[in-house]
This record gives C-alpha cells, sequence and structure tokens, in this order.
C-alpha cells in the first residue's frame, strides 16, 4: 500500500480532533490542556508539511518552521501564567479555575 | 526581492520598524532607570513612542504593498491602523493614575502595550496567511500577559490563563483552516486565494478552511458563539487593561476579519455570508439579553463589546462598500464610546476602598459632579443608539448597508436587539440621576477627565464634522472592489 495525501490529512484530523477533545473533557490539570494545545498545533504541522510535500512546494515547510517556533513561545507564556496562578491559588485543577463565573 | 525593493519595503513599514526598535530600546531604558520612577519613565517614552509612529504613518508612510505581498499599506489599513494606535496610546494614558494609585508599576506593562500594539498594526496590515498568524500571535503573547499583567491576583491570574487557555484553541484552530486553505488553493497570498477560488469554484477542503479560519477570526473578536472568555476577563483583568482590551484589539481583529473575507475570498461571498450573518445575529442577542442581569460594569462593557462586534458585523455581512464604510465607521465610533465609558470607569474612586466596579456604587452621582454625569449620560445614550448621537449614526450606516444588499431579516432584529440593549444603558443612567447618593468619589485625574471630555464631544459633535469621516471611509472601503 502506498502511503497518499490523503493518509496523512487522516492522521493529522485525528489528531486534531483529539487535541480538541483534550481540552473540553479533562477535569484534571491546566498542563493537560497545554499538551493538548501542542497536540493541535503539531497536527496542523503535519498538514503542512504533507500539502507542501503533495503540491511541491516549499511555502507549507516554511510555515511550519514559524509555527513550531511559536508553539514554543506560547508553551512558555503558557507556562510562566500557569506559575503565577499556582501561587495564589495553590492548585492547578480545572475546577479550581472558578474566580469568576462566564 | 531586491536591494531596492527592499529598500522601498522598509520604507512602508517604518512606522512598524520604529514600534518594534523603540520597545528593545524601552526595555532596556527599563532595565537601567531606577525602579521606583521605571513606570512612569517607560510609560511617558511608550506613549512618545506610539505618538511618534501615528505621526509617521500619517504624515511620511507612502502607501503601498510590501514584502513581496506578506505586507500592504492602503486607505484601509491606514484608517484601521489610526484607530489602533489611537486606542492604544489613550489605554496607556488612562492607565498613568491607576499605576500612581493602585501601585500597579511594573515598568513591563507598557512595552507589553507597544509590542501588542506593533502586532496589531500587522495584523491589520497583513496580505498573506503567514504574516497574518505571525501579527495575531505577536498580539497574543502580548495580550496574555498584560491581563495576568497583576500577578498578585489571584483574578487578574484567572483572567489571564483563561485568556491564554481559550486563546491558544482559538489560534490552533484558524491554523487548521489555514492549513487546509493552502493545501486546497495551493497559495497563502490573499490575492492568489482569490484567484483560486475565482467564479465560487472552490473545493469542500477550502469551504472546512474558511469555517475554521472565521472560528478563530470570531474568538478575537469576542463575537458569539466564542465570546466565553469577554466577560472573565474584563472583569478580572485590571481596569486600565480591561480599558485597553476593549479598544485597540477588537479594531485590528476586525479590521483582519474584513480583510479576509473581501480580499481573500471575495467569490466565494456566499459561502461566508451566512456565517457572518449566524454569529452577527446572535452576538447582538445575547450582548442585549446577558448584559440585563450583569451588577459589574466591567462586565456589562464587556457584554455591551460583544454586542456591538455584532452590529459591525452586520454591515460586514452586507459584502458592499456601503458595508465596509459602515464597519469601518462602526468601528471609529465605538472606539470613541468605549475609551470615554472606560476613563469613566477608571475615575470610579473612592477615598478609602479605592477603585469600585459596581453599577451601584453610581448611585446618586449626578448630585456629585453633574457635569461628569452628563458626559456619561451622553456615552450611554450614544452606546444604546439614540439620535442624533454619534453611536446612532454608527447603527445607521450598517443597518442601511444590510437592507440594500437585501438583509432585512438581520437589520430588523438589529434594531429589535439594539431596543433591548438600551435599558441597560437607560439603567445606568437612571442610578446616576434618580438613586440616592452613597458616597462621593474622588475628583478624577486630569487625563481621565480629558478623555471624557474629548469622547463626550465626539459623540455629541459627531453630526457635524462625521462627513469628511465618512467620506474618507467610503473612499477606504473602495479599495477592496
Amino acid at each position: 500500500m502506498t502511503i497518499t495525501i490523503a493518509h496523512y490529512l487522516t492522521v493529522s484530523a485525528l489528531m486534531f480532533v483529539i487535541g480538541i477533545f483534550g481540552i473540553f473533557l479533562n477535569r484534571k490539570s491546566v498542563i493537560v490542556i497545554l499538551m493538548s494545545v501542542e497536540l493541535i498545533l503539531l497536527a496542523v504541522n503535519i498538514n503542512f508539511v504533507a500539502f507542501s510535500a503533495h503540491l511541491q512546494d516549499l511555502v507549507g515547510q516554511v510555515f511550519a518552521l514559524f509555527v513550531l517556533t511559536v508553539a514554543a513561545a506560547e508553551a512558555a507564556i503558557g507556562l510562566a501564567i500557569l506559575v503565577v496562578f499556582f501561587r495564589n491559588r495553590g492548585s492547578i485543577a480545572v475546577e479550581d479555575v472558578n474566580m469568576m463565573k462566564g | 526581492m531586491t536591494a531596492q525593493e527592499l529598500a522601498q519595503s522598509l520604507v512602508i513599514a517604518a512606522p512598524e520598524l520604529l514600534i518594534a526598535i523603540g520597545a528593545m530600546a524601552l526595555l532596556m531604558v527599563g532595565v537601567f532607570v531606577r525602579k521606583e520612577s521605571a513606570n512612569a519613565i517607560v510609560t511617558s517614552l511608550t506613549v512618545a513612542l506610539l505618538v511618534a509612529a501615528l505621526g509617521w504613518m500619517v504624515f511620511f508612510a507612502p502607501m503601498g504593498p510590501a514584502f513581496g505581498g506578506a505586507y500592504v499599506h492602503d486607505a484601509f489599513t491606514f484608517f484601521m491602523k489610526m484607530l489602533v494606535l489611537i486606542g492604544s496610546i489613550v489605554a496607556l494614558v488612562m492607565s498613568v493614575g491607576f499605576a500612581r494609585e493602585e501601585k500597579f508599576d511594573r515598568f513591563e506593562f507598557p512595552i507589553l502595550i507597544a509590542l501588542s500594539t506593533l502586532g496589531m498594526m500587522l495584523m491589520v496590515s497583513a496580505d498573506n496567511l503567514l504574516s497574518l498568524y505571525m501579527a495575531l500571535e505577536l498580539q497574543s503573547l502580548a495580550l496574555y500577559v498584560i491581563a495576568a499583567i497583576n500577578r498578585d491576583s489571584a483574578r487578574s491570574t484567572e483572567a489571564g490563563l483563561k485568556y491564554f487557555v481559550l486563546g491558544a484553541l482559538s489560534s490552533g484552530m484558524m491554523l487548521y483552516g489555514i492549513s487546509l486553505i493552502y493545501g486546497f488553493t495551493g497559495h497563502i497570498g490573499f490575492d492568489e486565494i482569490a484567484a483560486a477560488v475565482t467564479g465560487g469554484e472552490r473545493s469542500i477542503g477550502v469551504l472546512f478552511g474558511l469555517v475554521f479560519l472565521l472560528t478563530g477570526l470570531a474568538f478575537k473578536i469576542s463575537a458569539v458563539p466564542f465570546h466565553m472568555w469577554t466577560p472573565d476577563v474584563y472583569e478580572g483583568a485590571p481596569t486600565p487593561v480591561t480599558a485597553f482590551f476593549a479598544a485597540a484589539p477588537k479594531m485590528a481583529a476586525m479590521a483582519m476579519l474584513v480583510r479576509v473575507v473581501m480580499d481573500a475570498f471575495q467569490p466565494v461571498t456566499a459561502d461566508w455570508q451566512q456565517i457572518i450573518v449566524f454569529i452577527s445575529i446572535a452576538s447582538m442577542v445575547l450582548g442585549a439579553f446577558a448584559a440585563i442581569g450583569q451588577r459589574n460594569i466591567k462586565r456589562l462593557m464587556a457584554y455591551s463589546s460583544i454586542g456591538h462586534m455584532g452590529y459591525a458585523l452586520v454591515g460586514l455581512a452586507a459584502g458592499t462598500v456601503a458595508g465596509v464604510q459602515g464597519v469601518m465607521l462602526y468601528m471609529a465610533i465605538y472606539l470613541a464610546m468605549t475609551l470615554g465609558t472606560f476613563a469613566f470607569i477608571l475615575a470610579m474612586r473612592r477615598k478609602d476602598e479605592g477603585n469600585v466596579e459596581q453599577i451601584s456604587d453610581l448611585a446618586g452621582y449626578a448630585s456629585n459632579n453633574p457635569l461628569m454625569a452628563a458626559i456619561l449620560t451622553a456615552l450611554m445614550f450614544s452606546l444604546a443608539g439614540i439620535p442624533p448621537l454619534a453611536g446612532f449614526w454608527g447603527k445607521w450606516y450598517v443597518f442601511l448597508a444590510a437592507v440594500e444588499a437585501g438583509l432585512w431579516p438581520l437589520a430588523i432584529i438589529g434594531v429589535l436587539s439594539s431596543v433591548v440593549g438600551a435599558y441597560y444603558y437607560l439603567r445606568i443612567v437612571k442610578i446616576m440621576w434618580f438613586d440616592d447618593a452613597e458616597g462621593r468619589f474622588v475628583a478624577p485625574a486630569g487625563e481621565l477627565r480629558l478623555v471624557m471630555g474629548a469622547s463626550g464631544v465626539f459623540v455629541l459633535a459627531y453630526i457635524v464634522f462625521g462627513g469628511p469621516i465618512a467620506a474618507y471611509a467610503e473612499a477606504a472601503a473602495r479599495t477592496f472592489f
């Protein structure tokens, strides 16, 4: 069996859905949410690289490199906010993020 | 790209370069001056930097595409960037008194404002999906930190955390949409994408990508059903931060939304129009009804801003020159009204309690300070859309565009929900003028009085000088057609 673009897209769509579900169904820790966000960004990167190879066009790979960089910055800022939150509340459980009801 | 093209690009993007380099220089200034005065010095220098960038853009920056089609500066971006810069400068000026009184004295705050302003200007000017994404992330990452800037406050950090999680989710969804659009059209430039979908021929993949992209953009303008973060972030963040959030980022995100749908996806108007119509109706209705029960004035303004984004989207849904013109005017008028209102919220200080945020604290304000109460009354009438104030004209332009485009139901729902929305604006007026006074506020600082006065004059006198603004907005809207 040859691996075509459709296979890559299926894998990335599955990863994307797992990431979304990880954010919404998770009731335990905010860290799991950060991991889910990373999963979403990785799914996007698979998409970009697969399309780039399929289209014989370098733009997709350049885009993937930028996404990697932004993902690193985003994780750093997310963890920093999580640290100050933990200092104030002494917990990082999702159900403790509840001072304001929205 | 030849050296000459590069030089030309750098000249076109000079205001952004000025802010980028200036913000980094100011970081060094903040480190090397004395700690007690760092916030005051860096804030005034940042205001000077942003004013210089605004002046440069108005008087020197030439218009045209730059950086091989990644960036564009035209009449539309000029108008929206001016709004972004005015919003940032005024929000920063309003933070000065608060910083002094509330020990809110981190010099990083003005620098983060400058960096997010840079991101917003690039968002407005982005002309392909890569520069759009990078600009959006520059803005968002700075805003996450700004929301949590008061790091000893549980509410501020919780606001930052909520904003971060939902913001990261929406960027991820938007990025997934971008990857699909890239894959199914083979391009990331807006003009090339428009060429690839010409004549309404688009594959289902592009449609999926468009939906994901609009999801992310709707989150950034806090349109229903992606508005959940707004009330919590507005309430939890320190008030100058809330004022900033309500002003500048909304301008940039709306400009970006307009450019994406009017530039890249104009050939498939029917596809995005129904989505915009839906989120517009949902935002107007939720903004009108959910605000009724609010007691905290910052939460009330959050729902009010959700509703106002819905009204602005009415113009975009029309998808015509008049519609885009309506969006631009609506955003300009909304900016003036929201900055004035937040100047007022910042002025709600009692001698012993500090800043108060409950609507009931306004009771009897008119007997203590009739002039300020009169200005706030004018702002509330304007937010409710009562003629002849500025807010009425904003609504008039967008509803007129919708009616001309045949979107009768949208205009009717908009008018009805603005009637419902008038209730909670008028309630504030009633509490101020007719309830018994509870206590006095301290006299507002000079800069707050200036902002309130300026925005009061704007909403009262818009009917006199609104003509040239509308004419400029119409000329700018024509750049898309």
